[in-house]
């Protein structure tokens, strides 16, 4: 399989990936994934259902560590250095790889608790300083304007949309270099999920951002890169304009149409 | 018959076993109630057995009662917390773990009696604490752990694991998660299911009979390991072992009483507990 890397070629690469194995036990989800993302750029990752791209994404920050029976092989290396090595640190790898879920879930704690969460566990104490912490995710996140008055206030009682952009604020407050998202807008309305789209448009200058989406559109509005996923391989990857005006593949083409998935 | 008027039979037949059952529970408690009330006295609560128990007050089988449920609350709730947040949080699901798990569903099922025995052969004689407090609350506690690790295991399986995943994806490690964002919702779940076995542990004979109790003790404990008279135990010497038990029938129903409401006391306390909880911590 041809995977095309002409596109990145004059960027800086944050994150690269050479031929990984994922496996759930017995069963083998992904195949042989080599994959450069560049810095500071948005990458989407997009395929049918149970292609593995929700496992790729999850393979870059070790969340796969915590489901018994896994196992990887090959190499995933950030900045260079292979994170799955001996002797790696997974606390203060995903210090730098912050990570935003599917399904929002604020802590059952206050606004402000749930932003200075991550960086209370890092040993940050001081009000000050957190109160400064939280007031600048909560901007980058662009939530502040609505909670500054009720910081105090339950997380619980925001709504879907303001709950997801505060669990990017929490991933923001440990200072990220880099922010995974696994659909982040599947489950909120439009104008929620638009307001999302702008909030990745606005973070990309500050972070690598890989997305994992199903919707064919966001990947196309909110982008830079995009790479297809299907049944555990990477089909292709390249900037998102070219993938969504000229794909390389058959299947991409197929898939972006809308003649399967 | 038709289909309308089985489903009504079968509504008619669960209700009245419903309402049997409340029926008899009312009619004991009522009974109790009513027979043990006049022997309340300030001189029953406060006062020290005299003739056999005939006479004066249980005084001594209250504060006896009360240092047994709180030793065993001492030793058995954070041992039992412990063993669940291992089962449930640390171990690697396996063959092993259900083993464990079995064990000490089985372990819930063993007669008391057989505690008692057990406390009697490990605490007061090979341990050599004697008839002791010790003895009788590490042998209570014996008792409680299986329901306490069982109720703990449930609190802690009830709060989502989105919890813990978000805490880990923030760079937290095992224990800041569970410290943190796990124990604070599970430990109101936690407690009240401990609760309830202790207000249970509370009122049982056998366990204590054979590894704290005392017959008759007119005395305060002066250490842990002193004997002490037990509220449960003390009921039972009134009702059976009495040369003349039909005479010292109003203090048997007073120490009942006196009994049913610690009980129903710890077990409120509990429902007050879980309700001020569910108010501060919810999702």
């Amino acid at each position: 399989m041809v995977i095309p890397m002409a596109d990145t070629q004059d960027l800086e690469m944050k994150i690269q990936t050479e031929n990984v194995d994922f496996f759930y036990g017995p069963v083998q989800v992904l195949f042989g994934i080599t994959m450069r993302i560049p810095a500071r750029q948005v990458t989407a990752l997009i395929g049918p259902s149970g292609c593995g791209k929700s496992t790729f994404l999850r393979t870059l920050n070790r969340m796969n560590d915590i489901i018994p029976g896994t196992r990887l092989e090959g190499k995933v290396l950030i900045d260079g250095r292979d994170i799955y090595c001996n002797g790696s640190d997974v606390v203060a790898l995903r210090k730098k790889v912050g990570m935003v879920f599917q399904k929002s879930n604020p802590f059952p704690k206050s606004i402000f608790e749930n932003v200075a969460y991550g960086p209370r566990i890092h040993g940050i104490r001081g009000r000050a300083a957190l109160t400064e912490i939280v007031e600048k995710s909560l901007q980058r996140a662009g939530l502040w304007e609505e909670v500054k008055d009720r910081l105090e206030i339950s997380a619980l009682d925001l709504s879907g949309g303001q709950q997801q952009r505060l669990c990017i604020a929490r991933a923001l407050a440990m200072d990220p270099e880099i922010v995974l998202m696994d659909e982040p807008a599947s489950a909120l309305d439009p104008r929620s999920t638009a307001r999302i789209e702008d909030l990745i448009g606005e973070l990309r200058r500050h972070y690598t951002i890989v997305i994992v989406t199903h919707n064919m559109q966001q990947a196309a509005r909110a982008s830079d890169f995009t790479a297809f996923f299907y049944e555990g391989h990477l089909v292709e990857f390249g900037a998102t304009k070219q993938i969504f005006t000229m794909p390389r593949e058959k299947q991409t083409e197929d898939y972006i149409t809308g003649r399967f998935g | 018959m038709s289909h309308r008027s089985t489903d009504q039979a079968v509504f008619w037949i669960m209700r009245g076993i419903t309402y049997f059952i409340v029926l008899v529970i009312g009619y004991i408690l009522f009974d109790i109630v009513r027979n043990g009330f006049p022997a309340i006295s300030w001189r029953f609560l406060t006062g020290y057995p005299e003739r056999s128990g005939a006479e004066g007050g249980i005084f001594p089988a209250i504060v006896g009662t009360s240092c047994l449920v709180m030793g065993a609350i001492l030793v058995a709730l954070p041992v039992g917390m412990a063993s669940a947040i291992y089962l449930s949080e640390y171990a690697k699901q396996g063959v092993f773990v259900r083993t464990l798990r079995l064990a000490i569903v089985t372990l819930a099922g063993v007669p008391s009696i057989v505690f008692g025995l057990f406390g009697l052969g490990l605490f007061v004689l090979f341990l050599g604490f004697g008839a002791s407090i010790l003895a009788g609350s590490l042998t209570l506690a014996c008792m409680i752990l299986p329901t306490i690790i069982v109720s703990s295991e449930e609190a802690l399986r009830a709060v989502p694991p989105s919890l813990r995943e978000g805490s880990l994806a923030l760079g937290a490690t095992h224990w800041q998660t569970i410290y943190k964002n796990v124990l604070p919702y599970a430990v109101p779940g936690m407690l009240t299911g401990s609760i309830l076995g202790i207000g249970r542990a509370a009122g049982e004979t056998a366990p204590i009979l054979l590894t704290v109790a005392a017959f008759f003790l007119p005395k305060m404990p002066r250490s842990i390991f002193d004997q002490v008279m037990a509220l449960p135990y003390h009921l039972y010497i009134l009702a059976t072992q009495h040369p003349d038990s039909s005479k010292v029938r109003p203090m048997q129903y007073g120490t009942a009483l006196v009994l049913l409401v610690l009980v129903l006391g710890i077990s409120m306390g509990a429902i007050v507990l879980r309700s001020h909880f569910r108010k501060k911590y919810r999702w």
